[in-house]
């Protein structure tokens, strides 16, 4: 699964001119963190593994009730491996009734035939595939022949059962040369969307930073093998390319502002405003199995904190660009300067943006890159969280 | 962009939703992972494009509930639009 924020929805600035937030239009459940693969990419959490219960199939329900009833409309269910769950389909149902659009983010292990009939009976409107490499070889990305065999097949099904077939594949420093392969395969695969999601670094990701940082080159190169793809396709394949924020020099507008329009569910039931926010320090969040979600979005601190701009310091805070990209990432603040109320270093205004070159610098040089790659999985969850 | 025949029927395009959501007072598209909140006339022309209405239809009834006149240009460059975008599939 990939960590590219979701919906560019024009609402934001609308939201944060008004006293009272904006609706929480999107909402993320991730169901699980169990997850057959062990992606060295993944956003999730490294201490996934002390984690408390998963919620049960009426607190699911609970949450998508009051997030409803509150606006939420868009629904990504992710995880983990969502399809771990075997109760996806009566989660999918009532959301269906609610008036959701669903959105399945699926690495499409588990996802059968019979499944795929049950979730499309029960209303499920989007799968979202994602490609990646599933086993530690990860230069087989490609030519891994059974990870093909299994994800052509899925990607049939979902053909199959009319749904828009959308790809995802996370791009780093061992697959982003591969682009060129990577688009043809989504296209003989009849693919509507294919997003080149670069990765972005949280979770396990940032454990493997210096690993899967591609180079400048290799960014150039992929977005120019993308430019002349899109030029030459004769049927309508929407790429989008999400380049790596490390090398800009503005940062994102990360989830719009925390609390503006995106509140993610983790397994244990921990409400947060993106899906990093948990490593932020000193901010409670609350937990649905105590709070409803009216609660939760409207007044705890942990969603109001980093709402407006009282929070800012400069360079933001004078900053006539604060309204496009709110400072960018909190979390990417926070792990880069120690301080999640600075300034995202990406920002070339930002007084820490050196330490971001820096990384995109040594990217350059792969004879530094010696570090073992350290994949997603509970044992090497409880080695980094004793 | 080609011009649009009056006579054709628009109909949603694969994979979107339109709904009315009281939370944010519009009509809004829901697609893939994403939502785009449409102003009260691309609403109201959006929700006529049922694949059965022609343009022509469409733009009679919306002078209609609006009381209204002289729509066609304004109607036809929307739905070209929104076809452009692929909100819409406009079949030959």
């Amino acid at each position: 699964m990939s960590a590219s924020p979701p919906l560019g929805a024009d609402h934001a600035g609308a939201a944060r001119a008004a006293s009272r937030p904006g609706p929480p239009l999107w909402l993320l459940l991730e169901l699980t963190y169990r997850c057959p693969l062990h992606c060295v990419f993944c956003y999730n959490p490294t201490d996934f593994a002390r984690t408390g219960p998963e919620l049960g199939t009426e607190d699911w329900l609970r949450v998508l009730r009051e997030a409803r009833a509150q606006g939420a409309v868009q629904l990504g269910l992710s995880g983990g491996e969502p399809l771990t769950r075997d109760d996806l389909e009566p989660i999918v149902a009532e959301a269906h009734r609610l008036g959701f659009y669903s959105n399945l983010i699926t690495s499409g292990v588990g996802l059968t035939e019979t499944r795929i009939t049950a979730l499309k009976a029960a209303g499920l409107d989007h799968i979202q595939l994602s490609f990646q490499d599933s086993t530690r070889q990860m230069n087989d990305f490609l030519s891994s022949t059974r990870t093909f065999e299994l994800k052509s097949k899925v990607a049939a099904l979902i053909k199959q059962h009319d749904y828009p077939m959308v790809l995802n594949v996370v791009l780093h420093r061992l697959n982003i040369d591969h682009v060129e392969e990577i688009l043809a395969m989504a296209e003989r695969m009849g693919a509507d969307y294919v997003e080149l999601a670069n990765t972005q670094f949280y979770g396990w990701a940032w454990q493997n930073r210096e690993q899967l940082m591609p180079s400048r080159a290799q960014v150039e190169r992929a977005e120019e093998v993308t430019r002349r793809f899109r030029d030459r396709l004769d049927r309508p394949m929407r790429i989008f390319f999400v380049v790596p924020d490390y090398f800009e020099r503005r940062p994102k507008a990360c989830m719009n502002g925390l609390g503006s329009l995106f509140l993610t569910v983790t397994p244990d039931g921990t409400a947060l405003p993106c899906h990093a926010a948990r490593i932020l320090p000193g901010l409670e969040f609350p937990n649905v199995k105590s709070a409803s979600i009216e609660h939760i979005w409207y007044e705890s601190t942990g969603f109001n904190h980093f709402r407006g701009d009282a929070w800012m310091k400069e360079p933001c805070r004078s900053c006539p660009e604060k309204a496009r990209d709110f400072g960018g990432c909190r979390c990417q603040a926070y792990l880069l300067t120690g301080d999640a109320a600075n300034a995202d270093p990406v920002c070339d205004l930002s007084p820490y943006h050196q330490r971001v070159t820096e990384v995109a610098a040594r990217a350059d040089h792969p004879e530094r890159l010696e570090k073992p790659l350290i994949f997603r999985s509970p044992a090497n969850s409880s080695n980094l969280h004793p | 962009m080609s011009a649009l025949d009056p006579a054709v029927r628009p109909a949603l395009g694969r994979g979107f939703r339109l709904q009315w959501e009281a939370a944010q007072n519009s009509y809004v598209l829901l697609f893939p992972e994403g939502m785009i909140k449409l102003n009260s006339s691309a609403g109201e022309i959006m929700k006529r494009c049922d694949g059965h209405a022609t343009v022509a239809e469409i733009t009679a009834d919306l002078e209609r509930a609006f009381a209204t006149s002289g729509l066609a240009a304004d109607v036809m460059a929307f739905i070209s639009m929104a076809r452009d975008k692929q909100w819409l599939s406009v079949p030959a």
